[in-house]
């Protein structure tokens, strides 16, 4: 399972971010090994429109198959949905706490969007 | 076709009083024998309607074109998706997404697409209305719920303008690519605004907007006993015409909330406005014989 969990920073310990599309970083980490890797999402965050699927398109051209989110749109839900990648919503302080947290199963699985659109 | 005379009302802020200085203006000009075509291009807002009260003759849908993807010829290389510069698109395992709130019908996906997997089929964005007040030729688009293609529909409300003397395009608010559109064909912008920070803010932003387009313009100060003198102050130092100042009035107030034309119902607003028209008159009198300065100028200086 390789999971995808929005950051402030790109470490482990980094801040878990409450946006999908316009997060900074993504840290995906491997369920199994927990080895991680931070990937920058700076050019989808400036996007003028579109950033919700962008970075779902992102994800799934990683090999991501699960997405962590506070939040997800109604674009970057079906984009996710297309690619076959589950989203399980949820909170945290931290990206390890996020994936504690989801490992013991405390985040459930979305099955719609949570938030309106936000087109410009 | 005879050359019709474009008057744009437009104004930075919201609320200043276009539709005010757009239905009285038309209506002005018909009592004096012009042939007027109104457009209210404010199609997320529309509200000519309410003062003009318009018989309604016509009614047609606004589309646009958007891709749709022939699913058997699609091989999903993702050309579309890497080429649409408003992300409308995405290819997600061999599988084209499409976002229709998102596509500015360029074309360029159906263009360049190497299998010819996607066609423009009519999305339907908005609906225009035409008919006719009390001699005045009237046209509104409105903008369906939910979609962003105001452009479009603005397009529309100004190809149905007919055969006439004078058109008056009634604005949306602000600078963006709507004000743009309802105001690149202008002959003459107006720009209404009032005498408080936020109104000098955003005339200041449309003053910018109009330069850039390379318009004549001048200003209208609705309600210009209230606020500050800053607004005034700016146009003096920017000779910048005022065409108009309307006083802070009750009774226009009273006409307005009754969905009356203001000048129906006061006689001295009846002049106002008929004076309004002599001004504009005046300030394109000295635009025109500005122009000609400058052609006789540039006649001298390369020795003809």
């Amino acid at each position: 399972m390789k999971i995808a969990i929005p950051a402030k920073g790109q470490d482990i310990t980094s801040p878990f971010e409450q946006r999908f599309g316009r997060t900074r970083w993504f840290i995906v980490v491997d369920a199994d090994s927990r080895d991680w890797k931070a990937y920058s999402n700076d050019t989808n965050m400036q996007a003028v429109q579109g950033a919700g699927i962008q970075t779902a398109q992102r994800l799934a051209d990683l090999a991501v198959d699960t997405v962590i989110s506070a939040n997800v749109g109604p674009k970057a839900f079906r984009t996710l949905k297309a690619a076959g990648i589950r989203i399980f919503m949820g909170t945290a302080d931290t990206v390890e706490q996020a994936l504690t947290l989801f490992q013991e199963g405390r985040f459930p699985e979305a099955s719609d969007a949570n938030v309106e659109s936000h087109w410009v | 076709m005879k050359k019709r005379f474009n008057i744009a009302i437009a104004s930075g802020k919201g609320g200043t009083g276009k539709t005010t200085v757009a239905v009285n203006l038309a209506v002005v000009l018909a009592d004096l024998g012009k042939c007027v075509q109104y457009l209210d291009c404010d199609v997320e807002e529309p509200n000519g309607h309410i003062f003009l009260k318009p018989d309604i003759t016509s009614r047609s849908a606004v589309t646009v074109s958007i891709p749709e993807v022939n699913e058997e010829k699609c091989n999903g290389c993702g050309v579309c998706a890497s080429i649409c510069e408003y992300k409308a698109i995405a290819v997600i395992k061999d599988k084209v997404l499409i976002f229709p709130e998102l596509c500015h019908s360029c074309g360029a996906c159906s263009l360049l697409c190497p299998e010819d997997a996607l066609v423009e089929v009519d999305n339907e964005v908005g609906e225009l209305e035409t008919g006719e007040s009390q001699g005045i030729r009237f046209a509104q688009g409105r903008l369906n719920i939910g979609q962003i293609a105001a452009p479009a529909v603005i397009k529309a409300v100004k190809e149905a303008a007919q055969d006439c003397d004078i058109v008056i395009l009634d604005c949306p608010p602000g600078t963006s690519c709507n004000v743009i559109e309802a105001v690149k064909d202008a002959d003459l912008v107006i720009l209404v605004t009032e005498p408080t920070p936020f109104g000098l803010n955003d005339l200041y932003l449309a003053v910018e907007m109009t330069k850039a387009l390379a318009k004549p313009f001048g200003v209208i100060i609705n309600r210009y006993d209230i606020g500050d003198d800053e607004v005034i102050n700016y146009c003096n130092r920017e000779n910048i015409d005022i065409f108009m100042k309307i006083p802070d009035d009750r009774r226009i107030a009273e006409a307005y909330a009754r969905g009356d034309l203001v000048i129906k119902s006061n006689e001295w607003l009846n002049e106002l406005f008929a004076s309004l028209w002599d001004r504009i008159r005046i300030y394109l009198e000295k635009v025109s014989a500005d122009h000609n300065g400058d052609f006789e100028k540039r006649k001298t200086e390369a020795g003809t």
